[in-house]
């Protein structure tokens, strides 16, 4: 009797289709995989995405600029504060505002913590993924203390709409320096926990070692960015090579991982926090008092123009690409999302892995499909 | 931010005047503080090939791929390509006007692989047909859609969906 038998009608092949449709516990989002299988190996994947496109794009187009923000806020649903400052960029570039020193650095501290609460978010997710549930709680614990002071400095834990056009909305509030205190030593406390907890287990280990390698080649020709590329062993960071805001004032580390595979890029991410806590207790040494809104007109209108401007979100290279025709309402605005060109690599990334494998490739790549879909 | 070139854009700025005598047809010009080259849609290929592979220049990262609708100015569609080079720090835009009757253009999937799904988007959204892409299914759209909604001229207000 022979131990290996071919099933289905035709010998030659042996490939099942699995879908991973879009309602799916482990997809991030509503996201459709659709994976060929040959017994457990992968042969080849097609993502659809769509599911949760909205027009953002097209709606800017009859909004008013001050109306924009909070468009943008809704693109990248778990880095708020990095989407807007992005657009509020390309805006100020445009009608070449000088935005005032103190809304600078209130601008690179909050970006800097909803950095801290967006790794923390893909830390709880990422060890559900691979099948750990205490880590869900603890890093959405330390999400939670972010969110508290976003909700006392801004008014909302999420959809903040804080940063605006020449500045930031209103100042910080008084407790603010006594708050701060108490949430770096929190986090820092957190960040060391967590990462205790689950980096240097066995189990994860196993499951995330030499898993999912991305040759640092292919990640740069696939427009791949942000951790998933520094852990390939690349050394890109647009805070670094093309600085914007008041982020060449900071000294900070850029964490590169060597192999390419699973754990690094889920380890980058945990180094990054680090640095972002050394970055924020430099900026709060260094902020000035003053005014934090420049005088911009309400209704802005900014001469005719193009602008691209480069930041660096949670998940990589953010752009936005604004046309203006000189009236109230932008001609065109294109956002260039990190996830959406992340996500190409999946197909890459799959081809030749076990299908046990797919969902912690997945959630390696840290893809919110808002922004994926617009 | 600041409007003034950076550094290394100036120093983009006279490689490329030299270079760029092998296109007679790009002209290079400057959008605020980013470089610009205009070409037309033949060239497209040639220019990113070069572009990507020069070793002076070196273009091997992908950033976008926008179209901007100008079919109610002068009925063109506008396809604009943003390349970064990773190890000189150059940014570059390049922009080709397409005629909005029948546009059309080549595809660069076969230069950087990255173009494979903001093609698929811009065909889905605007109706640029990519000439040499694997796989130009709709993206972003659901099926049977029909109507190109990033066109100015798509009824935004009056669209009903039921």
């Amino acid at each position: 009797m022979k131990l290996h038998q071919q099933v289905g009608y035709d010998p030659d092949s042996v490939d099942l289709m699995i879908n991973m449709g879009p309602q799916h516990p482990s997809t991030h989002g509503v996201f459709r995989l659709v994976i060929w299988v040959d017994g457990e190996k992968i042969v080849k994947s097609e993502p659809h995405v769509g599911y949760l496109h909205r027009g953002s794009e097209k709606i800017c187009e009859s909004e008013r600029y001050n109306q924009i923000v909070t468009l943008f806020d809704r693109l990248d649903y778990v880095g708020n504060l990095n989407n807007e400052l992005a657009f509020c960029l390309a805006v100020e570039k445009l009608m070449d505002v000088t935005v005032p020193e103190r809304s600078e650095y209130i601008r690179v501290i909050l970006c800097e913590l909803n950095r801290i609460a967006s790794h923390m978010l893909f830390y709880g997710v990422y060890g559900l993924d691979a099948g750990a549930m205490t880590p869900m709680l603890y890093g959405f614990r330390e999400r939670e203390r972010v969110q508290d002071l976003f909700q006392r400095v801004t008014g909302a834990r999420m959809m903040h709409n804080y940063i605006r056009i020449g500045g930031v909305k209103e100042d910080l509030p008084s407790d603010f320096n006594n708050r701060m205190v108490t949430l770096l030593e929190d986090l820092k406390r957190g960040v060391e926990e967590c990462d205790q907890l689950l980096s240097g287990n066995e189990m994860f280990l196993a499951r995330t070692k030499n898993i999912g390698i991305l040759d640092a080649g292919d990640a740069i020709d696939y427009g791949v960015s942000g951790p998933a590329l520094r852990a390939s062993g690349i050394l890109e960071d647009v805070r670094v090579t093309d600085p914007y805001s008041i982020y060449d004032r900071f000294d900070f580390g850029i964490p590169v991982g060597t192999n390419g595979d699973c754990w690094d890029r889920y380890y980058v991410r945990i180094e990054e926090m680090r640095e972002s806590i050394k970055i924020i207790e430099n900026a709060m040494k260094d902020m000035p008092n003053g005014e934090t809104l420049a005088k911009v007109r309400r209704i802005a209108r900014p001469p005719k123009g193009e602008v691209f401007v480069r930041t660096e979100s949670p998940r990589g290279d953010l752009g936005v690409f604004v046309v203006s025709d000189g009236s109230d309402m932008p001609y065109r605005v294109k956002v260039r999302a990190p996830s959406f060109a992340n996500l190409q690599a999946l197909q890459l990334m799959l081809e030749g892995a076990y299908l046990a494998d797919a969902v912690l490739i997945l959630g390696s790549i840290d893809i919110i499909m808002g922004e994926v879909d617009r | 931010m600041t409007q003034q070139l950076s550094e290394f854009s100036i120093a983009l700025r006279e490689t490329l005047g030299k270079k760029l005598s092998l296109f007679p047809s790009s002209i290079l010009g400057q959008e605020l503080d980013m470089i610009m080259v205009r070409t037309n849609p033949f060239d497209i290929v040639n220019l990113c090939d070069f572009l990507k592979n020069d070793t002076e220049l070196m273009f091997t990262y992908f950033a976008s791929l926008t179209v901007v609708d100008y079919e109610q100015v002068d009925k063109t569609l506008e396809v604009v390509y943003h390349l970064i080079s990773l190890t000189k720090r150059y940014k570059l835009t390049i922009k080709s006007s397409i005629s909005s009757d029948n546009p059309t253009i080549n595809s660069v999937t076969n230069i950087w692989r990255a173009a494979d799904w903001f093609e698929r988007e811009a065909h889905d959204l605007f109706g640029v047909f990519f000439e040499g892409h694997p796989n130009l299914k709709p993206l972003l759209l659901y099926e049977g859609f029909e109507g190109y909604p990033g066109r100015k001229s798509f009824p935004f207000h009056e669209y009903k969906e039921w």
